[in-house]
């Protein structure tokens, strides 16, 4: 016998709410099978099992809120008594020193695979109030109006506006906040000439059909994927005063959502991944990170993170590190301006790579090659 | 097809794709992607959407043709004719 234990998906996660009994009693479960789906305050997260056996017994209901590490439900494994077949914890919970918000009744998911209709003065209202549009009550099939946000300001006696944040900026607010405290970042940028990865993505997209074209960050994922190889410390985990180098480069996206606040789920193994198969993943992983529910290991196993701001964006951002990894990458919106080839000067569409590290595991001579090597691959797109 | 069938199903696929923006109050001559706060992913998802409903091509270098709502119905009649 063995228990499946509520996961903690993050240094963040206190509790989770049980949303699915993927698994239902006197059915046999593999490893790596999804057995649960549990609602966090980054949206619903399928859970996979680590045992194999029998599904005996759930132990909490659905719907039920509990803690990290709350037995849900029991596992005939044919092993007499056998150790605990819990998830691997990320985190062994180093907990946030300043006291976390208390969990408030039921936060609405981030998206229960339906979005919030809102119009946009609603919308910019509530984010300025930082109100959360999925608690704001409204006739079904009408879009959220500025007065039903002002109207909920009002009334304003709701446990969540203790806090003033939704559930979505409590996950970020606790982990950005332990990555300011606890790691001492440091930045660099550089000017990256995308030139010849633009005119090999037009050139490659021209013959295609939609669904097989291919988008910028497949290559900057690849490009980072291939440096890390060669600079490993930017590449891990640091828990306890020990950085861990990781196996693979499993980068994670961070990906904005439509309602605001955003999630990096893991990208597994770029390296090993064909241009065209990483960009059906990344097309897939989007998709479901936009309809609120990924993998619980997409969320607690990425080694570094990619943050893109595409092509609507600014020039360069420096990221906040996600604790427990090491660096962020961050490339801003590439766009034409003058560069001087041979002595002339040209104009090239240019982006701002930048990094921002962790001084206790590597340092800025370090960093800016490793920024180079990004480069340096991004200049031959076709072999990437 | 007429302008208003093209329009109708256009404003389906992006209701797919932004669900929270109200129709009836974007600016249908300013920039798409800005009125409907699309990235590059989504625009992608949107063109191949129309693509296989419209059974065309809708090649890349069209894109800067597709920069408005107006403008791809234009994009849309004008293929589909």
């Amino acid at each position: 016998m063995s228990a499946f234990l509520m996961p903690s998906l993050g240094a963040d996660m206190e509790a989770g709410t049980l949303m699915e009994q993927v698994i239902a009693p006197g059915q046999s479960v593999a490893r790596g099978d999804i057995i649960a789906v549990v609602e966090t305050q980054k949206g619903a997260i399928e859970i996979e099992c680590y045992a194999a056996g029998t599904v005996t017994e759930w132990l909490v209901a659905i719907g039920e809120r509990v803690p990290v590490g709350t037995p849900l439900a029991r596992i005939d494994t044919g092993e007499e008594e056998a150790e605990q077949a819990a998830p691997p914890q990320p985190e062994p919970t180093p907990q946030v020193v300043e006291q976390a918000p208390e969990p408030a009744p039921a936060p609405r998911p981030v998206s229960g695979g339906t979005r919030v209709a809102a119009s946009p003065a609603a919308r910019r209202l509530a984010a300025e109030k930082g109100v959360d549009l999925g608690t704001i009550p409204v006739m079904s099939g009408q879009p959220i109006r500025h007065g039903d946000v002002a109207a909920h300001l009002k009334a304003g006696d709701r446990p969540e506006s203790q806090t003033g944040l939704s559930a979505m900026r409590q996950a970020i607010s606790a982990s950005m906040s332990r990555s300011k405290r606890e790691i001492p970042h440091f930045y660099l940028t550089h000017q990256v000439d995308l030139t010849a990865l633009t005119e090999f993505i037009a050139e490659t997209n021209a013959g295609r059909a939609p669904e097989d074209r291919l988008l910028q960050p497949v290559f900057y994922l690849r490009a980072m994927a291939r440096a890390l190889k060669k600079y490993p410390e930017f590449n891990g985990h640091f828990e306890k005063d020990i950085f861990t180098p990781a196996e693979a480069a499993h980068i994670g996206l961070a990906i904005a959502l439509r309602g605001g606040g955003l999630v990096a789920p893991a990208l597994f193994d770029v390296a090993a991944q064909e241009r065209d198969t990483l960009m059906a993943q990344m097309r897939d992983l989007i998709a479901r990170v936009r309809a609120g529910r990924f993998k619980a290991r997409e969320l607690s196993d990425a080694t570094i993170t990619l943050t893109s701001l595409g092509d609507r964006g600014i020039d360069g951002l420096f990221g906040v590190i996600y604790p427990p990894q090491v660096a962020i990458v961050g490339i801003g919106t590439p766009a034409l301006r003058p560069w001087v080839v041979d002595g002339k000067v040209l104009p090239h569409q240019i982006a701002t790579l930048t990094l921002a590290a962790d001084h206790r595991v590597s340092d800025g001579h370090r960093g800016a090659l490793f920024l180079r090597a990004i480069d340096r691959f991004l200049q031959e797109p076709e072999t990437l | 097809m007429t302008r208003d069938d093209i329009a109708k199903a256009l404003g389906e696929e992006l209701v797919r794709i932004a669900p929270d923006i109200p129709l009836d109050e974007i600016d249908r001559s300013a920039e798409l992607r800005d009125e409907f706060d699309i990235d590059s992913i989504d625009f992608l998802n949107l063109v191949t959407a129309l693509g296989k409903r419209f059974a065309l091509e809708m090649p890349e270098a069209d894109y800067g043709a597709m920069d408005s709502f107006d403008h791809m119905v234009d994009y849309l009649a004008e293929h589909l004719s």
